[in-house]
Order: C-alpha cells, then sequence, then structure tokens
C-alpha cells in the first residue's frame, strides 16, 4: 500500500442562492465524498456556505504565467467594446 | 413516578449522553489521524455538547427548582448520570471510538425522530434541531465504517473487533424501563421497539457494505440507565467536575 | 511570533544549488513587490522568496497545531459548559488555521507531508509560546488575551504580504481570530469579579505567560538575521520590535483594568514618547525554548508524533478503499 498523502481538493462554495461558488481553499482527503464532508467541516464553520464544490487539484488546468501577455493583453486595446467608449450626446436618454 | 417526574428523568438521560459522549470524544483532540478528521470530530462534540446544554436547561425547566446547566453537569455524582454505558466507554483507537458513534448515531436519529413528534414542551424543538447536526454525523460516520471495513487487511481486521466488543453495550438501548415507558405513553415519546427494528436495518446494511460481519446474539450489558456505570465513569466525572468541585460556588 | 524561528540562523540557505536567477528578473520581481503588486504561486520568483516563504508559512502552521495542545490540555475539565464550548470552538479554528497554512505553502510546491515530516523530526521550528505549561484555568485566558493578543498584532499585517496565497489565508485566519482574544479576556474579567482563590489564579497566570508573551515577537531588531529581506519583499511590514511595542502599550491598560500587576520593576509609562518602556527580556530563556530545552517542547512533540503513528492505519485504509473504488469504477 502507497504511503503517499491523500490528494488535495480544491473547495468552492456558494455563500447564499444567488452567487456562483467561489473559490474557498484546499483540504486533502481520500475520496470524493471525504473530500465534500472535508470542505463542510472546514469552510462552513460559520454558516459561510448553502453549496459546496470540490474538484482534485490536479484536474484544474490553470493558464500559464509566462503567457500572461498573450492571452490577455490582447483584450486591453479593444475598448470599443465597453460603453464608455461611445459618447452620448446630451439630451438623448435611455440608451 | 408521575409522568412530569419521568420527563425530567427521560430529558437528563438525553443530556446525559451527549454530554458524555462530547466529553469522551473532546478528549482526542489534537490526536486525529488527519487534520481535517480533527475538524470533523470537534464540530461533532460541539453539537453534542450543544444538545446537553440544551436538553439540561430543558430539564431544568422542567424540574422548577433553578438547577443550572452546569449544576446538572458539575455538581451530579456518579450514580445520578443516567447516560448509556456505551457512550462512556474509552476511546480506544480511531476505529472503536468511529463504532461507537456509529452505533449510537445509528440509534440516536430514530430516537430523535420520534421525539420531533412529542407532546413534551420544549424536548420536540430540540429534537428538530439535534435530528439534523446527527444525520450529518452518521453520514459521516458510515463512510468511515465502509472505508476500515473495506480498507486494508490490518483495518477491516481492526474495526471488526471494534464492531464486535462495542456490540454488548447495544442492548441497553432498546430496554425500555419504566421512564422510557411512561414519556412513550404520556408525551407520545419514541417506541423504543419501533426504534430497535430500524436500528438493526440501518446498521446491518453499512456493516454489510464495510464487508464486515455483524456480531451474534451474545449476553448484553446493562445498568447506564440505572446510573450503575463502567469502572472508567467516576474518572471521566472527577476529570471533567474538578473545577466546580474544587471551588464551589464560583462564578467562571 | 508563530515564525520567530525564522529568525534564526538559515542552515540550509548554503547547501541549495545555484539557481540562475538573472539580474534583470530579480528587479523585475522587486518592482512588482515595490508596485504592491501580489505574486502568485507560479508567478516567477527568487528562489530565496520562495524558500523563505515555506519556513514562514510551514512554521506558522506547526504553531498553530502545536498550539492546539497547551488549550486542549483543560478541554476537559473547563469550569462550565458554556467555556468548554467556547474553548473547542477555539482549538477547533486553530486546526482549521494550520490547515489554510498548510495549503497555502502547498501552492509553492511543497506536500503536507513533507512539512509534518520536518515538524515531527524536529526540525521545522514553531512559536516558542507553546513549549509552556497550562497549570490553571487561568492559564486559558491569559493565552487567550495575550498570546492570542500578540498573534493578532502580526497577523493584521500578514494580511497585506506579497504572496497572495499567505495573504488570502491570513484575511480569513484573523476573521475567525476576533473571538479569540475577547474570550480570552472575558474568562480573566470573570475572574478579577470572583474570590480571592480566583484573582490569584490569575496573577499567578499572567506573571507565567507575560514574558514568554513578550517573546513572540522574535529577537530584537538589531539581532533578527532575516528581517531586512523579508521586508524589501514585503512578507514582513513592520519590525519585531515595533510590534512588541505596540503590544505592550496596548495590554498594560488591559492589565490595569483587570488589577493585575505587570511582572516588570522596570515598566513604565514614559509621558513624552507615549509608550511604555519595559525591562530586558531574558534572551536566554528564548533561546532554550526555541533550541528545544523548554518545559514542555518534547511533551508536544512526542503528542504530535504520537497522533501520527497511530492515524497511519487509518489513513492507509482509507487510501486502499479509495483505490478499490476506483478500480471498481473502471471495470
Amino acid at each position: 500500500m502507497s504511503k503517499q498523502e491523500w490528494p488535495l481538493y480544491e473547495v468552492f462554495i456558494r455563500s447564499r442562492a444567488g452567487l456562483s461558488h467561489r473559490h474557498a481553499g484546499s483540504v486533502h482527503a481520500a475520496d470524493d465524498q471525504m473530500a465534500l464532508d472535508n470542505a463542510r467541516d472546514t469552510y462552513t464553520r460559520r454558516s459561510e456556505g448553502i453549496s459546496i464544490w470540490v474538484v482534485p487539484s490536479a484536474r484544474i488546468v490553470a493558464s500559464d504565467p509566462a503567457e500572461t501577455a498573450a492571452f490577455f493583453d490582447p483584450a486591453e486595446d479593444k475598448i470599443y467594446r465597453h460603453p464608455t467608449f461611445y459618447e452620448v450626446p446630451d439630451g438623448v436618454d435611455n440608451l | 413516578m408521575n409522568a412530569e417526574q419521568a420527563l425530567i428523568a427521560y430529558v437528563l438521560r438525553l443530556a446525559d449522553n451527549a454530554l458524555i459522549l462530547g466529553q469522551r470524544m473532546i478528549e482526542v483532540v489534537a490526536a486525529g489521524p488527519e487534520l481535517e478528521e480533527e475538524l470533523a470530530n470537534a464540530n461533532f462534540a460541539l453539537d453534542f455538547i450543544g444538545q446537553a446544554r440544551m436538553l439540561y436547561t430543558c430539564a431544568g425547566e422542567l424540574e422548577g427548582q433553578g438547577r443550572s446547566e452546569d449544576d446538572f453537569a458539575f455538581m451530579r455524582d456518579e450514580r445520578e448520570f443516567q447516560n448509556l454505558l456505551l457512550l462512556e466507554q474509552p476511546n480506544g483507537h480511531f476505529g472503536d471510538a468511529l463504532v461507537r458513534q456509529f452505533l449510537f448515531e445509528s440509534f440516536y436519529v430514530h430516537l430523535l425522530d420520534g421525539l420531533t413528534r412529542c407532546s413534551a414542551p420544549g424536548l420536540a424543538e430540540i429534537a428538530a434541531r439535534a435530528i439534523k447536526e446527527v444525520k450529518y454525523h452518521l453520514r459521516h460516520h458510515s463512510q468511515w465504517l465502509i472505508r476500515l471495513g473495506d480498507g486494508t487487511e490490518l483495518s477491516h481486521a481492526r474495526v471488526q473487533a471494534s464492531l464486535d466488543d462495542a456490540w454488548q453495550y447495544t442492548g441497553e438501548m432498546f430496554v425500555a424501563d419504566a421512564v422510557d415507558t411512561v414519556v412513550h405513553e404520556s408525551f407520545a415519546g419514541p417506541d423504543l421497539e419501533a426504534v430497535a427494528v430500524l436500528w438493526r436495518r440501518d446498521v446491518a446494511a453499512v456493516v454489510e457494505q464495510a464487508t464486515l460481519a455483524l456480531p451474534g446474539d451474545q449476553a448484553m450489558a446493562s445498568g447506564g440507565k440505572d446510573g450503575r456505570h463502567s469502572e472508567h465513569f467516576g474518572f471521566l466525572l472527577a476529570e471533567m467536575q474538578t473545577m466546580q468541585r474544587s471551588f464551589p460556588g464560583a462564578t467562571w | 511570533m508563530y515564525t520567530q524561528g525564522l529568525d534564526q540562523k538559515d542552515k540550509h540557505a548554503a547547501s541549495g544549488q545555484a539557481i540562475a536567477e538573472s539580474a534583470e528578473q530579480l528587479a523585475a520581481f522587486q518592482e512588482r513587490i515595490d508596485a504592491e503588486e501580489k505574486i502568485e504561486a507560479k508567478d516567477w520568483m527568487p528562489e530565496a522568496y520562495r524558500r523563505t516563504l515555506i519556513r514562514q508559512i510551514s512554521q506558522h502552521a506547526h504553531s498553530e497545531i502545536i498550539g492546539m495542545q497547551p488549550e486542549g490540555n483543560w478541554l476537559t475539565r473547563a469550569p462550565s459548559l458554556k467555556r468548554k464550548v467556547i474553548l473547542l470552538a477555539k482549538i477547533q479554528d486553530e486546526a482549521g488555521h494550520g490547515l489554510y497554512l498548510y495549503a497555502a505553502a502547498e501552492t509553492l510546491g511543497v506536500s503536507r507531508d513533507q512539512m509534518v515530516g520536518d515538524l515531527l523530526s524536529g526540525k521545522a521550528k514553531y512559536s516558542s509560546i507553546f513549549n509552556y505549561p497550562t497549570l490553571t484555568w487561568a492559564d486559558i485566558g491569559a493565552i487567550g488575551w495575550l498570546v492570542d493578543g500578540a498573534a493578532i498584532m502580526n497577523q493584521i499585517p500578514l494580511c497585506r504580504c506579497s504572496f497572495g496565497p499567505y495573504a488570502r489565508a491570513m484575511v480569513r485566519v484573523c476573521k475567525e481570530e476576533s473571538f479569540h482574544q475577547r474570550q480570552g479576556f472575558d474568562i480573566l474579567v470573570t475572574l478579577s469579579r470572583g474570590n480571592d482563590a480566583q484573582k490569584a489564579m490569575m496573577q499567578d497566570a499572567f506573571d507565567r505567560w507575560w514574558w514568554p508573551s513578550l517573546m513572540m515577537f522574535g529577537p530584537s531588531d538589531t539581532d533578527s538575521k532575516h528581517s531586512a529581506q523579508s521586508m524589501a519583499w514585503k512578507i514582513k511590514r513592520i519590525s519585531n520590535d515595533e510590534l512588541r511595542q505596540k503590544f505592550v502599550d496596548a495590554t498594560v491598560p488591559q492589565a490595569e483594568f483587570l488589577g493585575l500587576k505587570v511582572p516588570d520593576e522596570d515598566l513604565r509609562l514614559n509621558a513624552k514618547t507615549g509608550h511604555y518602556e519595559f525591562g530586558e527580556i531574558d534572551w536566554q530563556e528564548f533561546l532554550d525554548v526555541i533550541a528545544g530545552n523548554g518545559p514542555c517542547n518534547k511533551q508536544r512533540l512526542a503528542k504530535r508524533q504520537k497522533a501520527h503513528a497511530d492515524g497511519a492505519w487509518v489513513r492507509e485504509a482509507a487510501q486502499a478503499y479509495a483505490s478499490k473504488q476506483a478500480a471498481r469504477a473502471a471495470a
């Protein structure tokens, strides 16, 4: 039997109805059900949530910080995507 | 014993169960197998001691002699406590403590379910709160029993032994005495025979999933409900009550 | 503080192999720090920054975990049911805080197993304060008031630490800990209004915890080896001595409120500066405790070692079950 530690899970919590799940932290657990229990007992002790997602940390696919510029900078000059780019003439409402 | 006296005794038993189990559970704080399970154990102990507080307060109100939760917890003697023997057993290893929780919570959840429909003032409300907590404990401990039973050869053997050792303390849960009977008849309290059937069904299902064997019929220990405890119990009480006994009348 | 062992010499600093870090990389990193940008786990960082953080965060985590023991010592004997549940909730929080902190360190590529292994082997340090015994119930009040009070002073600036995962963990910790100091003070307020035995118990606890609490902030700035670099990296924001002074200034009036006498003949308020001046800390005692020779070092470590060893079969069983389940699902 391997004596590796239990895998790491990332925990996401919906704090109340209408909000999306937000990353709360991580827990170790041997299996998915245990991860859910551990998340509950670690991260909702002060009524912080009404719904929990857990996902094995190893299954998260993340963008590479080295590629941040290539990934995100190209969006920066598309200022016409934002409503503030446009000038609304005086006297025009409901636009 | 009139109905009111029986009810007070009944509520005190429930409170004693919750407190003594909680007290055993906090003995292993900072000694858990993994940090996450440490947090779970503390949550469950908080639930039980919280239940004990509500129940003692309820008993004090029913009794009407001004006794507080702390008077009941710290100023009664060994023979006055009427918790189940199962709950005062020393923690042993993780599997022993787990089996104790599992066997009791499998019973308690049905007992509380019955109590949510009882007519005793205050008790139904406490049961409605407690049952939510205990349902979660039971889920957690059932899963753990399955993990240990169906884990390694070593864990299987250990937890089977835990189950075999604890089994003798389960009979007492279902033997109705005068207090149980009066509360059942006068306050629509739970019917222990019906609870026993549900308990056996639930326990058997989890034990089977855990690939463990249900212990056979055997001689059952009794005495907890009558205040006749194991030898361990006096030490538990001495430790728990030391401050109140050493400084009578002080406020903390 | 909880990471005061950091201020000791880094024995491993010299042994790390040389890693190519160009002057440009280092300068760009420092620029980000100076611009108050948060560094995230996968960002480029100097190896020394990573190593310092791993040491600091893991020591902090170890302190939380070992810190459960002195208070846990009174859990079964708490004098009322209310105090019992409050203390249990507080100790549980400490386990949670240890967990958050281990997780923050894990983002830097070190496993919890490694960190716990270092704690259990005695290689890793934790705060000296937890190597003192809790002898009476008043000690529980003193710990909440003094030890948590000192910890909060240290931890609030850590919420702005340059390393994102650490800063976020500290925000959660600080939020949860806000009741810890108050519950300790509340215990003592009750004792201060109690009988003579209770008052004496409180003074005795204060006498024993005062100086070790001051030591929590670590060596004085002149002797602190890692402070300057940590300040430049914005891992540390306020110096040991500044924090210690802040603590004394805040605590002495509270002691007076409780009717306590501070066990320091040299303590006096400097009317000009508005700060309290206090006597010399027994640094030899501090070094002894850090070195492993405090009253409870061996006991604290032995308890953790035993828990870890006793839990091995349980952790393995859970893993074996998970593997079987995975195999069944695949079949």
